[in-house]
């Protein structure tokens, strides 16, 4: 019986994924085809130098929504976290001194969030609504000009790159940024701590269905509170990465920042309801979000577009995700 | 005189009120009796408190709404963004930027606006009801993208009108009263009527406690659900006529701008359960002019705009662990000595 359900879920993620990869493929292969100078890894680059921070904060997103939880504060925290590392450095802090103190609030904004939402059953949206208001208000409390950055080290990240050349020909020419590499590390540690740990395990139990989670003994409150801590963790983190990436802090940045990570999630193959998701598939959402960005910017559109087609993109996901759930329900009705 | 007293403040709305009139009498005391002025200036009524219910009125008309959706047990987080699509449409249509052919008449704008924000929330219904996407999830989708429609529409502009038809629907008086507040009284009555006389709002407390067990005593939960987003939807769609006819133009950006929250707001304040069931709409109606009143009061005193949302997060966080079951607990055993303590006296 385990092992039929385990077959049904790695099934219905494989699907996802798989629409979602080939997807990706044949954007950049529309897009190469329809635009000059599109074809080129400086394109392909491009897109993870201009989403990391939305990847980080969507792969702490997704341990969130794996609990079964949600958590929409994370556009808040990054932005809250670039005022107030930008209002820090202004006044003369080091940024290793900074950079921990923004990962702490975060983590601690996060378990605090966990906290109401374990131990009050408060509902995950509401609590985590209140959780964006108020970073939304403290941004505005810190500054509500747009502060820049100009200290060094902040600096040597935001402009430090490795040049990548393949040939002669402009379209092997690309560049990547350092701060990408925080990405990979961020996403090969999280693929680590739910594919191979005990922790990570019992996230996904945790997801599956709370109440056998703690009939079998797990500690579903350190479990909750850590995938809310872990969300605002990635969320502070993904700030930081932004600052580097715009070297500046604005309180009004990054508005609906938490409907990317989320449907990057989604259409990565992340249930809603909890229980199913990869942080792989989450990166390959965000990377869907980035090159839809490219075919707008190359058509010449509104970026209003942008948004437009991935809120239609999340709900195409979200109704494919429907149909295989009642498909699966009936299955088990059958059996 | 002790009993009926008692009798009120165990209604629903009886707290409520009184926290508006405390907040009420507060600005009067600060502002030295300069709050409760009233001067009456070409037949118009004019003064602080009227100030707060005419600029209260899309908060009071969108807290109708959402209690409704609340009280299923849902959410609607759109309501901002659907404001700022029907002030699009409307003022595109009055300044002939859209739909020429209409002459720019303001009925027709306003009924084309309502329109558009009844097929939001039944967008948000069919995604709800019968895809069973959670609400919060489901009515973000249409948070992002509404105000993508509504800069399509306006093509990234703040669209300006010229037309005292229009601005009317903000800044007419009509008796006297500001004409918001006639907009508000039909609406909100009429919703209270549909509640209160009818088995619908029964029906829907059902559905807010157990949406299965509802089902299976033959209540068409989907339905209910369909109509209810509907509704707000529609309501949205009045309180963004009116929010755009007050600033005499449709700015896509910021109308209606985290006013989902004080609408949440105001409904929690008013004593509903935010997990669903019961609910009251005039509680709702005083939630909201608290948060006004909240709102204007702080401005009044000086305090930077900026911290009344830090407010509002606070105030929303201890009003829901308030109503949390769990926090009860941790009070019951003194109320239960309490009430012992009660029963011997009598």
């Amino acid at each position: 019986m385990n092992k039929t359900n385990g077959k049904k879920k790695f099934h219905i993620n494989n699907i996802s994924l798989i629409i979602t990869i080939s997807l990706f493929i044949v954007m950049f292969v529309f897009g190469s085809v329809k635009y000059d100078n599109f074809l080129s890894i400086s394109t392909f680059l491009n897109i993870f130098n201009d989403n990391a921070y939305l990847m980080i904060a969507g792969i702490g997103v997704t341990f969130v929504l794996i609990t079964g939880g949600i958590d929409i504060s994370i556009s808040s925290t990054v932005a809250f976290t670039g005022v107030f590392s930008a209002f820090l450095l202004e006044k003369g802090a080091p940024p290793f001194v900074v950079i921990p103190l923004l990962l702490i609030i975060g983590i601690l904004l996060g378990a605090g969030m966990g906290a109401l939402i374990h131990y009050f059953k408060m509902q995950p949206f509401i609590v985590t609504l209140a959780g964006m208001f108020l970073m939304r208000g403290l941004c505005v409390v810190i500054s509500e000009a747009s502060i820049p950055i100009s200290d060094p080290f902040f600096k040597s990240m935001a402009l430090g790159k490795i040049s990548i050349k393949l040939g002669e020909a402009k379209a092997l020419n690309g560049k990547i940024y350092y701060y990408v590499f925080i990405l990979l590390l961020v996403l090969l540690v999280a693929t680590y701590v739910l594919k191979g740990t005990r922790f990570g395990r019992s996230i996904y139990a945790l997801g599956g269905n709370e109440q056998s989670a703690a009939l079998m003994g797990l500690n579903v409150a350190k479990i909750k509170i850590s995938a809310y801590a872990i969300s605002g963790f990635c969320a502070a983190l993904a700030g930081i990465v932004f600052s580097f990436y715009t070297l500046a802090g604005y309180g009004l940045q990054n508005m609906g920042m938490e409907l990317d990570a989320l449907s990057s999630a989604v259409i990565g193959g992340t249930l809603l309801t909890g229980g199913v998701g990869t942080v792989v598939g989450t990166t390959f959402g965000a990377m869907i979000q980035g090159i839809i960005q490219n075919i707008v910017t190359y058509q010449n559109l509104n970026t209003w577009w942008t948004k437009v087609t991935i809120a239609g993109l999340l709900c195409f996901f979200i109704v494919i995700q429907r149909i295989i759930a009642i498909r699966s329900e009936k299955a088990k009705g059958k059996d | 005189m002790k009993t009926i007293l008692n009798k009120w403040s165990k209604n629903q709305v009886f707290w409520p009120i009184v926290i508006f009139l405390i907040i009420l009498l507060f600005n009067g005391i600060v502002s030295k009796g300069e709050f409760f002025r009233m001067s009456i200036v070409d037949g118009h009524l004019y003064g602080r408190v009227i100030d707060i219910f005419r600029n209260g009125s899309k908060l009071v008309i969108l807290a109708a709404g959402m209690t409704m959706v609340l009280a299923t047990g849902g959410t609607d987080i759109s309501v901002g963004s659907v404001m700022a699509i029907s002030g699009a449409i409307a003022c595109s249509i009055v300044d002939q930027r859209i739909l020429p052919g209409l002459g720019g008449n303001v009925g027709a704008a306003v009924i084309i606006a309502v329109i558009a924000g009844i097929a939001c929330g039944l967008w948000n219904g069919l995604l709800v009801a019968k895809i069973k996407i959670q609400p919060i999830v489901a009515t973000m989708i249409l948070l992002v993208a509404g105000r993508g429609i509504a800069q399509l529409i306006t093509n990234g502009k703040i669209v300006t009108v010229t037309s005292d038809a229009y601005y009317f629907i903000n800044g007419g008086y009509i008796l006297g009263l500001p004409f918001p507040l006639f907009i508000l009284i039909f609406l909100v009555g009429a919703l209270i009527l549909f509640t209160r006389k009818t088995a619908f709002g029964l029906l829907l407390e059902s559905v807010g406690c157990n949406p299965l067990a509802s089902k299976f005593a033959g209540i068409k939960v989907d339905f209910m659900l369909l109509g209810i987003y509907t509704i707000s939807g529609a309501f949205a769609a009045v309180a963004g006529l009116i929010e755009s006819a007050g600033i005499k133009g449709a700015d896509c950006n910021n109308a209606g701008l985290n006013i989902e929250m004080d609408a949440i707001l105001a409904v929690a304040i008013g004593g509903t359960n935010i997990m669903g069931g019961r609910f009251s709409i005039p509680a709702s109606i005083a939630g909201a002019l608290i948060v006004q009143g909240i709102t204007t009061s702080v401005l009044a005193l000086g305090v930077p705009a900026a911290y009344i949302r830090v407010l509002k997060a606070t105030l929303i966080i201890v009003i829901c662990l308030s109503q949390s079951g769990k926090f009860k607990e941790l009070f019951k055993s003194r109320k239960v000595s309490n009430q012992r303590g009660a029963v011997k006296e009598q």
